[in-house]
């Protein structure tokens, strides 16, 4: 079932758009499209845990980089379709993903820093 | 200096507006609770560091993904996460993401006529928002059986590494759901009250943001916590 439910129909949005001329933002999507996210990221989750309960997977190089790769494509289709990222403002792109990349840099240094990760040269 | 605001004629003094623009044309109040999202990103990855960092160092168990033999009593302890139990707690969480996205388009789209049954049940922010306070809810339960379980097992937040920093970072998260919770409840009055229009999107929305971020965090906390051992 689809609406309009867009932004530019709103009484605060349609002011906003008035003062960004440049219209960056887009109509949000629709109640199908949600439904359909929902879904998407239901099994993304069965995967994620039915993977778990394979023994040989787990054991194998292949599962941390799965794990992290599916948790990461969850994380993106939230902020993309349910916070709207995708449709919004580019400045809340910035808000979000500066002080996210700024965290991750932390994360992955600290992991170097303290032998959880490590380059093997030559 | 300017004349006190009850000198000038009440007549001819103009209505003040709600102005929440910044010169951007956005909503100030919409950057603020991104801006604060974006430094909440720094607090949990600081959590979840320190939570990684200290991964397998434990001296004493109970471990996560390993049994444990405690050599003073030789009492065996099983790995402590319950896997099924926060598989259900995170589906539960992630349907309420889309209870919440419901809510705003519910509230959104108060104005335009509803024709079918699916539409008015679709249109029906109060629904939406009890669902997604109710889904809420029932994650705290999850996280408040599991804590207790933990104890009953041996495991509080003193017993060791994993301990410390488990119950900091689950914790944490869990105080960020209960004030999303308080936060939809209060929606909730609002709508029962005057009823939530279009109007005020801009505070469902705020609102569902937060939950969205709350959200995200535990997808990534459910992986490298509960997945990745």
């Amino acid at each position: 079932m689809d609406t309009h439910a867009s932004t530019t129909n709103l009484p605060d949005s349609a002011e906003a758009h008035a003062h960004a001329p440049h219209g960056e933002e887009h109509a949000h999507p629709t109640w199908s499209t949600y439904w359909k996210v929902a879904t998407i990221l239901g099994l993304i989750t069965v995967g994620e845990v039915w993977a778990y309960y394979i023994p040989s997977f787990v054991a194998g190089r292949g599962f941390v980089p799965t794990l992290l790769f599916l948790s990461g494509l969850k994380f993106t289709i939230v902020v993309m379709f349910y916070m709207h990222l995708k449709y919004d403002h580019r400045i809340f792109r910035v808000l979000f993903t500066g002080p996210l990349l700024v965290a991750a840099i932390t994360l992955i240094g600290l992991m170097f820093l303290f032998g959880h990760l490590f380059i093997k040269i030559m | 200096m300017t004349a006190p605001a009850t000198h000038l004629p009440a007549t001819h003094a103009p209505a003040p507006a709600p102005h929440h623009y910044t010169t951007l044309g956005l909503d100030s109040r919409k950057v603020g609770i991104w801006a604060f999202i974006g430094s909440e990103c720094m607090l949990f990855v600081s959590l979840i560091s320190t939570y990684l960092i200290y991964k397998g160092r434990s001296v004493v168990g109970p471990f996560p993904h390993e049994t444990w033999t405690d050599p003073t009593t030789g009492h065996v302890l099983k790995p402590i996460l319950n896997i099924p139990v926060t598989s259900a707690s995170t589906f539960v969480l992630l349907m309420s993401s889309l209870f919440m996205v419901l809510a705003l388009a519910a509230v959104q789209n108060k104005e335009v006529a509803k024709h079918t049954r699916g539409e008015r049940v679709l249109g029906n922010s109060k629904l939406w928002l009890w669902m997604t306070a109710l889904a809420g809810t029932t994650f705290l339960g999850f996280q408040a059986f599991e804590f207790t379980s933990f104890v009953h097992e041996g495991l509080t937040i003193r017993t060791n590494l994993f301990g410390s920093s488990f119950f900091t970072l689950t914790g944490f998260h869990g105080a960020h759901v209960t004030a999303g919770v308080l936060w939809l409840v209060t929606l909730l009055a609002i709508d029962y009250r005057r009823g939530l229009g279009s109007r005020d999107s801009l505070l469902v929305d705020i609102a569902a943001l937060y939950w969205h971020f709350v959200d995200v965090i535990w997808i990534v906390i459910f992986t490298l916590v509960y997945l990745i051992k």
